[in-house]
């Protein structure tokens, strides 16, 4: 089960905690992956750990056009793309009365415009050869809400707004969309938290600790795969407990 | 029947599963082809493979018979 051999993935994001752990995982069970990300190095040390079936696209998502130049370098060193993971993502948190324009742009930008762009882009190909995993890494506070992440939460809402449209488009073409949302997880962007926050945090997770990549990487791989093919539209919340939505 | 004509109807008769009777110029995609919107976009998409050009998005609303898609592409291709 969940044999993804032959199949492309594309994982955007793939240098954070939960970008790398769908990335070794996808590859763990047979894929070949493009990794995309910002920081070079980074990506390389991946693609060196992961050995063969392992592409590096460096991208910067907060530009238009270096946006839509990564969906055809992808199509580019891997022949074709079967499975898109929309999953780079940045937080600019703040007070709604104190949030600035630009914290609110850039959100928006990385986190939902980069996701239509890499989606609209990709899903031609995945028409054309009738198959095509589409998934997204939202967030728990796309659903619950989270004081000083309103641009954030109104980005993960967004991708799950988005991710049933097109779902819908394309379920005649063997095309699922899908979203994961995430509660709490061990990740540099969490770390940022002190521990009286994650302390609170975990009071309310009833599995009494913080996910991990690899728990998300899980429900990656099950989405990406075949035996998920009846799956489309829907929003897989992987969260410990914390939020039974 | 023109050669453009002719590798156009073939597109259309192998995409919408239609008779080749059917596909005539005066042939609606959607109403007299029984296409959806995304068959639509898949048909441009087509064309654009078979005859190796870019079918902008203001040109392909105008593309609504196979006498549209043909006639475009003639003009394309002159």
């Amino acid at each position: 089960m969940f044999d993804l051999t032959g199949k492309t993935a594309l994982v955007t994001g793939a240098t954070g905690g939960i970008g790398g752990a769908i990335a070794r995982a996808l590859h763990g069970q047979g894929a070949v992956v493009a990794l995309s990300g910002t920081r070079v190095e980074a990506l390389s040390a991946l693609a060196a750990e992961l050995g063969e079936r392992a592409h590096v696209l460096s991208a910067n998502l907060a530009d238009k056009d270096s946006v839509e130049a990564v969906v055809p370098a992808a199509e580019a060193a891997m022949g074709h793309l079967d499975i898109l993971v929309n999953n780079a993502g940045v937080t600019r948190d703040n007070l709604f009365m104190r949030m600035k324009d630009e914290e609110w742009d850039t959100v928006i930008r990385v986190n939902l415009e980069a996701a239509f762009r890499l989606m609209r882009a990709s899903v031609k190909g995945m028409m054309r050869r009738r198959y095509g995993r589409i998934i997204s890494i939202t967030s728990i506070v796309g659903v619950t809400g989270n004081p000083g992440q309103g641009n954030y939460a109104a980005s993960k809402a967004g991708l799950v707004g988005m991710t049933k449209s097109l779902a819908a488009e394309v379920a005649s073409r063997n095309i699922t969309v899908n979203c994961i949302a995430p509660g709490f997880i061990e990740t540099p962007m969490t770390d940022a938290l002190n521990d009286k926050q994650k302390e609170s945090i975990l009071g309310n997770v009833p599995m009494g600790r913080l996910g991990t990549g690899p728990d998300i990487a899980a429900a990656a791989v099950y989405l990406a795969s075949q035996e998920a093919a009846y799956v489309t539209g829907q929003t897989l919340h992987v969260n410990g407990g914390m939020a039974m939505i | 029947m023109s050669d453009i004509a002719a590798r156009v109807k073939k597109i259309v008769v192998e995409h919408l599963g239609v008779e080749p009777e059917k596909v005539i110029d005066s042939a609606n995609f959607i109403d007299d082809l029984g296409a959806d919107s995304l068959d639509t976009v898949e048909l441009v998409m087509a064309f654009e493979e078979e005859f190796s050009v870019e079918i902008p998005d203001d040109a392909a609303e105008t593309i609504r018979t196979v006498g549209d898609a043909v006639s475009f592409l003639e003009k394309k291709a002159a």
